[in-house]
């Protein structure tokens, strides 16, 4: 009805039968809108998520939260926008001059990179590894990098002491978060992420395999959260120890990256999450014949309209615990991960098997 | 009486004990150090305060010591230097341990060296200043000392001079650098979002581990006290309250009963009561902002947040009848500014019970959470030995099993007639510091409560002389404010303005036991524990 | 524009003080007429970052707890955008000089400033920042940071009530909307210096 295959199908098909000769240029017509495509909707979640946040934040507080700037400060985020991208770019002098510029970059374009491989709904998919698990894996965590290299260059002891925290943190919890994200490799037998939502149709896999299942969204929820350096994870820029963290040198423009990737980081885990998990953008189906009625009506909703249905849902639970818990020290932290989430899902990893194998 | 007069006749026959306020003993140099050894032994372990003075012709130290177990004992020792060039006076910070910082303060102010002090670098003011301000014949041309631009360098901040008698009995200047070459030093402050306020604490670590804390005073010193030499005393009532803002009420309160007592000056029953209505009720707020300042560092945003938005109901109480918010200027010499306001007992009987209700809500909230609590507890333990020897007073000192409330020990406004009961706890530990302060809530509402019900009638305010002069003499007066000890000493030579005013601040020596409780502990548990303790700055500046 | 152009919701022009200061303000910035695309481009950097005003978490005294009244629930400065408190210098837009500065804080301040990124603002909260304020007389105290500093907006009280906060803070606001982006900043110290290129330049 609303999806959006239709249109992708449809501009394709414009592009090839104005253009049969050069098909080549029409690939490259579809990169770029592809990419125009993606830049845009990032840079506008992006604006969404940090009024959403701002919004949440002063609900949970007992504020009012921005309500000036337009409608219920619905443009707040753009006027900040507009602001952050006219603010000076400071110059340090004794900073190491190439990896502080390129620090905000590779942070961004880690995030980004992900972005790409989601699955937002029916057809609506930058690029489909057969490997996408991996890829998401690994592209995700190269922000971690980024991180580093802004906090060695900006040649600040609050920002190395940032940054080390962030990489001891990120590289540790980056193994429950792959842990549980293979548990359900297991039992989806694919590492291919639309292979992985088809296979959600009739019940989201937190369904198809109750316990282990469960276990295993936890998990990822508490890594993935640990991941996007958000409190009650929020070392690496604990205000109260460490002014700003690793971006503690960095302003202007350069700070609205790491900005923007922090926001879209969560948006990201909560939409792998929503892939691997909640059936991506699949509808809520009950696999049984009384509810053939309900599943068509879950049907009639667009596919896209799902996926962010349940990316906002999860966003919300981060929100909630980001502005409900206080943070973390850095040895609970680690204790946190290495003595409890990581047996806890190395062994729900068998579990799993053992449960594939026997159904 | 007769047992310092047997202590002190015991360390030389030829000391007398004058029945002052308390008894006082006037002590010369080369015997300062025996009297001070023999008290401590006696049982006086506490010094509570140490003041500069100037007496024109000479320069002198008074030293204020009490006890922690004998706790109305309270005796006063006094020490003069002629030598205006080049003063020098033995240190006691080798017995009381909380002299260490009080002993730079008074060579800040006033110049006097201490022999065998283990640092003597200025404590508020830059190294670079020109004159001691405090003395009488300072010469206080701001040419002398402009505007400074430029920060001071860290070999000025580092470089620790000491005074020490070598083997012929000359007094010799060494200096040392405080930190090693080797050691990773970072500045935490002045400006920084974990120091309430402007404290820079110099923090050498090893990785996240604490080797040495290094607190540097001075970047919200305003010099109220020289201040108050030149004001009449209801004009100094308003420095009072900027001390330590968050206990203003009660800091006002100290100094009006330190002229009271001066003057023999009856205060109304009615002005008393409403007066300690007000002081738990600055105790309240304060400690509500202290809780929600502890949680904003553990980066619980959301619990500082209620805690401001029920600080706002004190906040409206005080509004109401004395006009202001964060400054309340109510307390007047002789009373209160102005009579109750009609709505003031509705309001805060409807402010009782919602604390309580509230309380409930801080503690499910965040003292049951187990992340605060991880991060709360087994940190900076601070023993009761300890606690006296560096005169952490206050919810700090109670955390630890020293029970040292002033309500309790001196009585003043009436505390004596009332019902409450002096929260103590034992561990001494992060948590417990946090909890107490919930608990005194509790108690503080309490009191409002047995006041609120029988308010007593009559006048608010006793009458006043149109000038306000003490009768010369010294004068001190103990409060218990928000954060422990809260003393006021008024030197008066008849005058309308005092000869010299010196408040104790409880923040100062709460600041000194940084070191100690963060050594070997995680740079983010010095956050906590400087939370917990709940200073100040501008109350340790002054 | 005129100062009755400058927009503040819920804020009348005649409930604000200080119009004819804005006003005169306003003619010397508009001294050379204004391009109408330049104006317009003009009018969108001003909202946007007169709408998005970022703190710096400053303070040395009690005005500071005032300042952290103002960002508590009963008056939120979330309303305004204003919430966004940076702890880096170099992220902050504005920073509330709340409290008292004595000469042992005054390099201090004056770095912090100096760290702070273009545009930057500088409101003076209270009596001390104002004018040394009831420690005039002391010897440590620096009698106005304005002596160290520019500063945009003053906020007097002992401390300020979270409401006057507010006032300054459209205040500034209402100073920002007024800004020519493409032009030398306006800010008062640079002003002496330009003042003579300016002239000339203005009218491009």
């Amino acid at each position: 009805m609303l999806e959006l295959d239709k249109l992708v199908n449809l501009i394709h098909e414009g592009l090839t039968s104005a253009m049969p000769e050069m098909a080549w240029l029409v690939s490259l017509i579809e990169y770029v809108l592809i990419g125009v495509a993606f830049l845009a909707v990032y840079c506008v979640l992006a604006l969404v998520l940090i009024y959403v946040e701002r919004k949440v934040c002063a609900f949970f507080q007992c504020r009012i939260g921005p309500n000036r700037v337009g409608p219920f400060g619905i443009f707040q985020s753009i006027a900040d926008m507009v602001k952050i991208l006219l603010k000076e770019i400071i110059a340090i002098t004794k900073t190491d001059n190439v990896l502080f510029k390129l620090a905000p970059f590779i942070v961004l374009t880690g995030s980004l990179c992900t972005f790409g491989a989601l699955p937002f709904g029916k057809g609506l998919q930058g690029i489909d590894f057969n490997v996408g698990v991996f890829y998401l894996l690994a592209i995700s965590s190269l922000g971690v990098v980024g991180i580093l290299l802004a906090g060695w260059a900006s040649n600040n002891k609050y920002t190395l002491i940032g940054a080390m925290r962030s990489g001891a943190q990120l590289v540790s919890y980056e193994l429950s978060a792959s842990i549980s994200i293979l548990t359900m490799v297991i039992l989806a037998g694919s590492m291919q992420l639309s292979t992985i939502v088809e296979k959600q149709a009739d019940a989201w896999f937190i369904f198809q395999a109750p316990l282990p299942a469960f276990i295993a969204f936890v998990i990822y929820l508490i890594a993935g959260h640990a991941e996007t350096n958000r409190g009650p994870f929020d070392l690496p820029e604990a205000e109260s120890e460490l002014t700003a963290g690793y971006h503690t040198e960095y302003s202007g423009i350069q700070f609205g990256f790491f900005y923007l990737a922090e926001y879209l980081n969560m948006f990201i885990i909560a939409g792998i999450a929503t892939t691997i998990f909640l059936g991506g953008w699949q509808p809520f189906h009950i696999n049984a014949e009384w509810a053939s009625g309900f599943n068509s009506i879950m049907d009639y909703i667009p596919s896209w309209l799902w996926f962010f249905a349940k990316v906002f849902a999860l966003v919300f639970l981060s929100l909630w615990v980001r502005w409900s818990f206080p943070r973390l020290r850095i040895d609970q932290l680690l204790k946190l991960e290495w003595k409890i989430l990581m047996p806890i899902s190395l062994i729900n990893m068998l579990v799993m098997a053992v449960w594939v194998l026997i159904f | 009486m007769k047992k310092i007069n047997d202590i002190i006749s015991s360390v030389n026959s030829a000391l007398t004990v004058e029945d002052c306020q308390y008894p006082t003993i006037n002590v010369p140099v080369e015997q300062l150090k025996n009297v001070a050894k023999k008290l401590f032994e006696n049982g006086y372990d506490f010094l509570i305060n140490l003041t500069g003075m100037d007496y024109k012709d000479s320069l002198g130290v008074i030293y204020h010591i009490s006890s922690s177990v004998d706790k109305n004992a309270m005796v006063v020792l006094k020490t003069t230097t002629d030598n205006r060039e080049n003063p020098v006076i033995p240190t006691v910070s080798d017995i009381w341990e909380s002299a260490n910082l009080y002993e730079r303060e008074v060579y800040d102010f006033f110049g006097i060296r201490f022999i065998n002090h283990p640092d003597m670098r200025r404590i508020f003011l830059r190294q670079d200043w020109n004159g001691y301000p405090f003395r009488k014949d300072y010469d206080s041309n701001p040419e002398l000392n402009p505007v400074p631009l430029e920060n001071q360098t860290i070999e000025a901040m580092e470089d620790v001079p000491t005074l020490t008698v070598n083997k012929d009995g000359d007094l010799v200047a060494n200096s040392k650098p405080l930190f090693g070459k080797q050691e990773y030093v970072i500045n935490i402050g002045p400006q920084h979002p974990a120091t309430h306020g402007v404290l820079h604490l110099r923090v050498s670590l090893d990785g996240e581990i604490i080797n040495k804390v290094d607190p540097n005073f001075g970047y919200i010193h305003r010099g109220i006290e020289k201040m108050c030499e030149t004001k009449t005393y209801p004009q100094i009532l308003q420095l009072t309250e900027r001390l330590d803002y968050l206990s203003g009420t009660m800091n006002r309160h100290a100094f009006c009963l330190c002229v009271e007592k001066a003057m023999g000056l009856e205060v109304p029953a009615r002005a008393q009561a409403v007066r300690v209505i007000f002081d738990e009720l600055t105790r309240i707020a304060s400690h509500l902002l202290g809780w929600g300042c502890t949680c904003m560092d553990m980066g619980s945003i959301t619990a500082f947040i209620y805690g401001m938005r029920d600080r706002e109901k004190i906040m409206d109480i005080f509004e109401e009848t004395g006009g202001g918010r964060l400054m309340v200027g109510y307390n007047v010499i002789g009373g209160v500014a102005n009579d109750v306001s009609p709505k003031f007992v509705d309001q805060v009987k409807e402010f009782i019970p919602y604390m309580r209700k509230m309380i409930k809500e801080y503690h499910t909230l965040f003292t049951y959470n187990p992340i605060a609590r991880g991060r709360m507890e087994n940190i900076g333990f601070l023993t009761k030995e300890q606690a006296v020897a560096l005169g952490t007073t206050g919810p700090v000192g109670r955390a630890s099993g020293w029970s040292c409330d002033v309500r309790k020990i001196e009585p003043y406004a009436g505390y004596d007639k009332l019902d409450f009961e002096e929260v103590i706890r034992t561990e001494g530990g992060t948590l417990d510091r946090y909890l107490i302060r919930l608990d005194e809530i509790e108690q503080s509402l309490r009191i409002i409560e047995q006041l609120i019900n029988n308010l007593p009638e009559g006048d608010f305010k006793a009458k006043t002389p149109a000038i306000i002069k003490l009768p010369a003499g010294e004068y001190y007066q103990r409060v218990e404010n928000a954060r422990g000890d809260f003393g006021v000493y008024i030197n008066s030579t008849g005058e309308k303005n005092p000869y010299r005013v010196k408040f104790r601040s409880p923040c100062m020596t709460l600041i000194s036991a940084l070191d100690p409780l963060c050594k070997n502990e995680k740079i983010a548990d010095l956050i906590m524990i400087g939370a917990s303790l709940d200073y100040v700055i501008p109350c340790a500046d002054r | 524009m005129e100062v009755k152009d400058i927009s503040i919701k819920n804020m009348k022009t005649e409930d604000f003080k200080d119009n004819a200061y804005l006003e005169k303000y306003v003619e010397e910035l508009r001294q050379g007429g204004v391009n109408v695309v330049v104006g317009v481009l003009d009018d969108i950097i001003n909202w946007g970052r007169s709408n998005s005003v970022w703190p710096l978490t400053f303070a040395t005294s009690c005005c500071g707890i005032e300042f952290m009244c103002v960002g508590a629930a009963r008056t939120d400065f979330a309303r305004f955008g204003w919430e966004v408190t940076r702890n880096s210098p170099r992220q902050a837009d504005v920073i509330f000089v709340a409290g008292t500065i004595v000469h042992k804080m005054a390099p201090v301040l004056k770095r912090l400033y100096d760290q702070m990124a273009e545009p930057k603002y500088v409101i003076a909260v209270g009596g001390c920042a104002i004018s040394g304020g009831p420690f005039i007389d002391s010897y440590h105290v620096v009698k106005g940071v304005d002596q160290i500093i520019p500063v945009d907006v003053y906020v007097p009280g002992c401390p300020p009530r979270p409401d006057a906060m507010l006032y300054g803070m459209m205040q500034l606001q209402r100073k920002i909307k007024v800004e020519n982006f493409f032009k030398l900043p306006n800010k008062p110290n640079r002003e002496k210096e330009t003042s003579d290129e300016s002239s000339t330049t203005q009218s491009k």
